[in-house]
């Protein structure tokens, strides 16, 4: 009797037929990934240009204008949700990590995982019914919006952080400790050096998160065709919310707000790329001076 | 267990080294008794060596003396320890400044990786909020790492990291660094344990040299270390898992290893034990 | 032994400093507590006038808030669902690709593909679906109404323009796989080895391993990505506000007609900018609902989670 070294061929049919059938999906799931970026390139191109840069959309309609305006909204709330967030939520991963026992930081923990899984439109409501208690009703500021997004963020900050405080090494606090320390001197001395990479990765990709977020900044950033450099003042438009409002309030000229939305997704999609390609280098990057090599 | 007094007055050194009385220790972990009622009284100018088998509380001990067993989650600690008559463990007392009178070397050498040489030495003045100009902070580099046999080898590269050392040369690093903050007592927990033989004969010459300013506590699991460098020993025993540690004897290293009072020992530092 | 051997405590400037540390981490603490507990307790005061508004003062003159707010949850629900019912197998393979069928040369980069559909913000996937993918879909959905009419999922007169529900789930999915995958992705890499030698040392072929080692093992991942999946796709708003076109009070199962289920997230963005007065409440109330909703589906997530000792 000769031995076979061959699976039966029910078996191998099996095998084969299930690698095509989980290759297919992963092209499948690739499939609308290029035709995304395919569209959106191919359409965005048509008014990627110096006045689409340069100029808002004041006075505009139909043809030409661009969207300074909001790109210039986008940068400002992004910077006041990152001024706002960053602080916040690296103060509480610090209290969580070094300083908390007890009951609070329990509670924290919970409110944070709720928090994450905070619907973007609700964190909008609670900042508009923030708003119309403080400045009457109908009122629309970029800082209104940054709070918002700051309620989306600072939870993205604080587990993202947290976690990098948690990889410095027992080792190293240890030597700190030993050399007669003072739990802050430690914190600011070696540890936040030490998961700074880390959570400067994290933040790099809650900006992610934030930067695309359409529906809070609808609410209470609002819309605008000019340009508004004061995040107090009164509406202030931003590139999710161009886009929306571009296919949203279409003129006579249906193209040419149609293309506007298209270039408007271009750069919205080259801004979040950018950031997060930014966190995995960061990442990739430091990755080893994560681990200490005494431990 | 009766140890003989030696007047401070007979050490005329800088440094101002001190008794420490340890009484009536117990430590514990979460609801684990770790340690159980140790009392023992560690000399000035002297190299006592804590041995004993794996789990009978030597390093537990040795980190409630500078209060660094309490830095480990639910650690608890009962008794005092006394440095020249002032309790440690009073109520007064910030744990942060014993640790800067009793300093520590750890098992593995934990130089700050990301800093220079230089700032690893300066690292613990930084920490303690001490202003250090540059020529001081030089000085005190240079003597730091002469006093920790590390000068000659590394004075021309003070501005590279500390993680391009040797293991032996981190672990003197982490030496100097603890000598840069001047304490009065320095504890070592296994400090050769992840070194190899000719960087241990280093440091063990380095712990003799170091008696003459400090007072010196090793725990140590290898017997001919303990023998070669202390004056002193110390051996703990626990009677199995779970159990807290017990100090069975404590004297001069020569008469711990010629003729110890308890069978126990007698076993142990023969070699008839784990 | 006529000085103390040491100052038993801290210079003055140094207590204060670590005073003040503590005192701005703990406040920082202590402050996203009561923010967060506030946006509880916050919407719940703003949304109440609108739970027992009339019929006069509620958008689309609804008859009370419930006769409103039941369509849209429904509507809500029924897309998630459907979204994670897409997303899920294809998430599973994608996942299986990357960890077991890739070459490693490219595995990471292609994780990294599957990631980036992830950051793609949902207003880009609202014009996509929109523009690119709902006119692509019409003919298919008009070759399922001829065809597959009599099947309740695709009853009733097909949707010329492709903004249906099934578009909108569609978009959802995609939106969503990549959450799924990449906690399939951490579970499936996470194995242990030797029962992955033990199917390979009993002569297993790489599916029978899948089958017998991996799979088991990430059941509880791939339902707690799943759960992390529908609470996203409960909370989405851009994609379906601006792919779907819905019709008022609907409760409906078909996936095809050009009258959909409006979801409450969709409504809320669509209806906000003109509301006014108890509108404004009714909308609030919505949301706190949509709240309530997308934690009761996270807070099983986690149970899953733990019950299954993964991470998160």
């Amino acid at each position: 009797m000769s031995t076979s070294y061959r699976v039966d061929w029910r078996r191998r049919l099996t095998d084969r037929s299930m690698t095509v059938v989980v290759t297919g999906c992963f092209v499948a799931a690739m499939v609308p990934l290029v035709w995304l970026l395919g569209t959106v390139v191919t359409k965005g191109l048509a008014r990627f240009d110096w006045t689409f840069f340069t100029s808002s959309m004041r006075g505009i309609v139909g043809d030409g204008g661009g969207a300074l305006h909001a790109i210039w909204g986008t940068v400002l709330i992004t910077a006041a949700t990152v001024a706002i967030s960053v602080p916040i939520g690296v103060a509480t991963a610090i209290y969580l990590t070094e300083y908390g026992s007890g009951w609070l930081p329990r509670l924290i923990r919970f409110l944070v995982q709720v928090l994450t899984g905070l619907p973007s439109i609700v964190a909008g409501l609670f900042i508009y019914a923030l708003v119309v208690i403080l400045a009457g009703p109908g009122a629309r500021s970029g800082v209104a919006g940054a709070l918002a997004l700051s309620l989306l963020m600072t939870p993205v900050v604080i587990t993202s952080a947290e976690q990098m405080l948690r990889l410095v090494p027992t080792s190293v606090r240890e030597a700190a400790i030993g050399l007669g320390a003072a739990k802050h001197a430690i914190v600011a001395t070696i540890i936040l050096p030490h998961a700074a990479s880390g959570i400067l990765a994290g933040v790099m990709l809650g900006v992610c998160r934030i930067i695309g977020e359409t529906a809070p900044l609808l609410l209470v950033a609002g819309f605008t065709d000019a340009m508004n450099s004061s995040i107090f003042d009164s509406r202030m438009a931003t590139l999710p919310v161009y886009i929306y409002s571009q296919w949203q309030n279409k003129g006579a000229d249906l193209a040419a707000y149609d293309n506007r939305a298209w270039t408007a997704a271009l750069v919205l999609i080259g801004l979040v790329l950018i950031f997060n390609l930014t966190s995995r280098l960061i990442t990739h990057r430091f990755a080893p001076a994560a681990q200490g090599v005494g431990d | 267990m009766t140890d003989t007094t030696v007047t401070t007055a007979a050490t005329p050194t800088v440094s101002s080294s001190r008794r420490l009385a340890i009484e009536s220790m117990s430590a514990y972990y979460g609801d684990v008794q770790a340690l159980a009622d140790i009392s023992l009284t560690i000399e000035p100018h002297t190299i006592t060596a804590f041995i004993g088998p794996s789990g009978c509380g030597k390093s537990t001990l040795l980190r409630t003396i500078n209060r660094m067993h309490e830095t480990a989650p639910h650690a608890k600690v009962a008794g005092s320890i006394r440095l020249d008559g002032v309790d440690l463990y009073g109520a007064n007392v910030d744990p942060v400044a014993v640790r800067r009178k009793i300093g520590m070397v750890f098992q593995r050498p934990n130089p700050f990786l990301t800093m220079s040489i230089r700032d690893n030495v300066l690292a613990g003045l930084k920490l303690q909020h001490r202003k250090v100009s540059k020529t001081h902070g030089d000085d005190i580099t240079e003597m730091s790492l002469r006093a920790a046999n590390l000068w000659d080898s590394v004075k021309d590269r003070l501005n590279k990291p500390g993680s391009s050392l040797s293991g032996g040369q981190q672990q003197r690093l982490c030496i100097a660094r603890v000598i840069a903050v001047e304490p009065d007592v320095i504890l070592m927990d296994e400090p050769c344990s992840a070194l190899d033989p000719i960087s241990t004969a280093a440091i063990e010459d380095l712990m003799i040299n170091l008696r003459r300013d400090y007072t010196v506590v090793i725990v140590t699991h290898n017997m001919q270390q303990a023998r070669r460098v202390s004056d002193r020993t110390a051996f703990f025993t626990v009677a199995g898992a779970g159990e807290p540690g017990r100090l069975i004897e404590c004297g001069s290293t020569e008469q711990i290893f010629s003729h110890p009072v308890h069978q126990a020992t007698a076993d142990y530092v023969g070699g008839r034990f784990g | 032994m006529t000085t103390l051997a040491f100052t038993s405590t801290l210079s003055r400037p140094e207590r204060a400093t670590a005073a003040t540390v503590r005192g701005a981490v703990a406040g920082a603490g202590l402050l996203v507590t009561v923010v967060l507990i506030g946006v509880g307790a916050f919407l719940a005061v703003a949304g109440w006038p609108g739970l027992t508004a009339s019929s006069s003062e509620l958008p689309l003159g609804a008859s009370n808030f419930w006769a409103l707010a039941a369509p849209l949850v429904f509507g809500s629900v029924w897309s998630a669902v459907l979204a994670v019912l897409i997303a899920v197998p294809a998430a599973v393979g994608v996942a299986l690709y990357v960890t077991w069928f890739a070459p490693r040369a490219v595995a990471g980069f292609l994780a990294a593909l599957v990631d980036v559909l992830a950051a793609v913000p949902s207003v880009v996937y609202g014009l996509w679906g929109l523009m690119a993918l709902a006119p692509g879909l019409a003919p298919v959905y008009a070759w399922l109404g001829e065809h597959l009419g009599w099947f309740p999922l695709f009853a009733g007169q097909p949707s010329a323009t492709g903004r249906t529900i099934a578009t909108g789930a569609l978009v959802l999915a995609i939106m969503i796989m990549p959450i799924i995958a990449a906690m399939c992705r951490e579970v499936f890499q996470r194995t242990p080895r030797a029962s992955i030698e033990a199917a390979q040392g009993l002569g297993a072929t790489r599916w029978e391993v899948i089958r017998l080692a991996v799979l088991p093992f990430a059941r509880g991942g791939i339902i707690c990505g799943a759960m992390l999946g529908l609470g996203r796709a409960l909370g989405e708003t851009m994609a379906i506000a601006m792919v779907v076109s819905p019709a008022p009070f609907l409760i409906g199962f078909s996936v095809i007609t050009s009258a959909n289920p409006n979801t409450v997230a969709a409504f809320i963005a669509q209806v906000f900018p003109e509301a006014h007065d108890v509108e404004v409440s009714a909308l609030i109330g919505l949301g706190l609902a949509m709240f309530l909703i997308t934690f009761i589906v996270n807070a099983c997530a986690r149970r899953v989670a733990r019950i299954y000792g993964e991470p998160r």
